[in-house]
């Protein structure tokens, strides 16, 4: 017991002086999941938005393979992405990997499929009648989309957080193409695992609670862009 | 202007090998009210969105404003021209404001612009003090106004309604029906509006064209479509509920003898000796008697001795079935029916005008 309060009373202390090498850590746990959401957003959205509008062959099979995608084990991501990027495997010659570049790429194939997967489903909750009546209003083809994307922003954002929420909690797979080093590609996650190992606990905590307010702060943020104007509809049901 | 607003021809449309519609010619005049009328699954729906710019057809040809609409048009700015109200509201999950505001937003259209047109057609319609509200929180008359408000701030050359009042509660439907025919007058809009409903046709109107099959059977003023119907589905859709098939006997200037079974009919028509036909006699247009002094009173031409065969109560209106060697349908109110004492297998006199006779020919 006494390990956690005196590890928590440390981390304070750690956080509280404004650690460098924890500010460094946190900010490239930003960049790298940060980028990597929003590379598998201007994925992941239009390619959900564009299975759930389409009829094609194998559109059953694109819709598996997503819903899979969602499940991806990072470790086997990572492994994949390491591959790769190894250098005398096919994308060797873009000398990435262990830096944050190659961090994203990994990131961004766990979080995509999320957010197509999401968005998928989402676009095909709304009633299809909605793009006809936006069309007969007058709204061009993207404005259409547009439409269907605020239409469905609950759902949408949702998939955001979830994607957000996949990488930025995620070790195994930046630990694999990353290789947690330091000043260059240690994150919170792999740098967490790390202070474990040392028995640094002071330091894994105070890792662990930057980790913990980074995403509550991200998902309020995201949530309160969610739940504008949004009222609760089963509140009769507690009456 | 002496050209038609709207116009298609040759116009066909396929769904998975099967042909939806089949419109030789169909020609909407600017600024009139035309109401399509026609059984579920005729087709209605699709002709209104193929109209819309919303679908393509497989074949043939839609002209609006003389200009012909095809693969090379502008079809976003064609669409632009009109706008279209559903059977349901599909408002977005914005407030009214913002929903009515959605077609200017799309055209661009500046703040101070959207703000100036969205207040002044909420006015026209009644419906300001709801800028605010949240769609989800509108009642279906409430909705179904907003939708139409969505439509009008465009100011549209042409409305496009899809059985817009469909899902609204008889009084709130009067209501809005009345406000439509009011802003479509004032705004000098071309209204083509789809319906299954036969009164609305006969109210809206003013001229009416019957889709039945995917083919349009009939075009013509209400009154031309309700009391002249010129094939035998158009008859049955717009409430002859008796048709029976006959023989021209005699023709003398437009007043002939009808031979329908053993029976002569006398009626009023153009039809030629020895033509065959269909005689179709609405129910409103039968007079029912139960003694001879009754038969005397009326100067219908056609009187014929009837039994009952059934009493059908639909309110407060009666549908009396009868046989008079071939079967008539006549309505009355039940008051009526109570004071005739009319019950199943009592024998009545059932008379009616030549005029109130019309003759389809046949094939």
């Amino acid at each position: 017991m006494n390990l956690i309060i005196e590890g928590v009373k440390q981390a304070f202390l750690l956080l509280l002086e404004g650690d460098s090498e924890l500010i460094q850590i946190t900010l490239l746990s930003i960049k790298v999941s940060g980028s990597a959401v929003l590379i598998s957003m201007s994925i992941g959205i239009p390619l959900g938005l564009l299975i759930a509008l389409s009829d094609f062959p194998g559109r059953r099979l694109a819709v598996a393979l997503i819903n899979t995608g969602m499940g991806f084990p990072p470790v086997v991501v990572g492994l994949a992405v390491a591959m790769f990027l190894w250098r005398s495997g096919p994308l060797g010659f873009l000398n990435i990997l262990y830096t944050p570049v190659a961090m994203v790429a990994a990131q961004v194939i766990i979080a995509f499929p999320i957010i197509a997967g999401l968005t998928l489903a989402a676009i095909q909750q709304l009633d299809p009648r909605l793009s006809l009546q936006a069309l007969a209003l007058g709204a061009s083809r993207f404005q259409v989309l547009l439409t269907l994307i605020r239409e469905a922003r609950l759902a949408t954002l949702a998939a955001i957080m979830a994607g957000f929420g996949g990488v930025i909690s995620e070790v195994g797979a930046v630990m694999m193409v990353g290789g947690n080093i330091k000043g260059q590609t240690r994150v919170l996650t792999t740098a967490t695992v790390m202070e474990v190992r040392m028995g640094h606990f002071a330091m894994a905590i105070a890792l662990s609670i930057i980790l913990m307010s980074l995403v509550f702060a991200v998902n309020y943020l995201l949530t309160t862009i969610q739940q504008k104007g949004e009222t609760p509809w089963i509140t009769h049901i507690w009456k | 202007m002496d050209y038609p607003h709207l116009e298609v021809n040759n116009l066909t449309f396929q769904r998975s090998g099967t042909k939806i519609l089949d419109i030789e010619k169909l020609s909407i005049n600017k600024g009139e009210f035309f109401v399509i009328i026609g059984p579920n699954g005729a087709g209605k729906s699709t002709l209104l969105r193929l109209l819309a710019l919303l679908e393509k057809p497989s074949s043939g040809k839609l002209i609006i404003n003389r200009e012909v609409i095809d693969n090379s048009s502008n079809r976003l700015a064609v669409r632009r021209r009109m706008a279209m109200v559903f059977q349901d509201s599909l408002l977005f999950a914005s407030s009214v404001f913002e929903n009515v505001a959605y077609g200017l937003k799309a055209r661009r259209y500046s703040k101070n612009q959207i703000g100036k047109r969205v207040r002044d057609v909420l006015v026209k319609l009644s419906i300001s003090h709801l800028a605010d509200r949240k769609a989800s929180e509108l009642s279906g008359g409430e909705a179904q106004r907003v939708s139409l408000a969505r439509a009008l701030v465009l100011n549209p050359e042409i409305l496009l309604l899809d059985e817009p009042l469909a899902s609204l509660d008889p009084p709130t439907r009067e209501v809005f029906r009345t406000d439509l025919i009011r802003l479509v007058k004032e705004e000098k809009l071309t209204a083509v509006f789809v319906t299954q409903y036969r009164t609305e046709a006969q109210i809206l109107a003013d001229r009416v064209a019957v889709l039945i099959d995917g083919k349009i059977l009939q075009v013509g003023t209400p009154e031309e479509i309700f009391n002249y119907p010129e094939k035998e589905e158009v008859a049955r859709f717009v409430g002859c509920e008796i048709l029976v098939p006959g023989i021209i006997e005699v023709n003398n200037e437009g007043l002939a003898i009808v031979k329908v079974k053993d029976n002569e009919i006398e009626a009023v028509t153009p039809v030629r000796e020895g033509e065959e036909v269909i005689v179709c006699i609405r129910p409103e247009e039968i007079t029912l008697g139960i003694d001879s002094k009754s038969e005397e009173r009326t100067s219908a031409r056609n009187k014929f001795l009837s039994k009952i065969t059934q009493i059908r109560h639909n309110g407060i209106l009666t549908k009396v079935d009868l046989d008079c060697g071939f079967p008539l349908v006549a309505v009355v109110t039940k008051k009526s029916a109570e004071e005739l004492g009319l019950v199943k297998d009592k024998e009545v006199t059932a008379s009616f005008k030549a005029t109130a006779v019309h003759v389809i020919r046949r094939g």
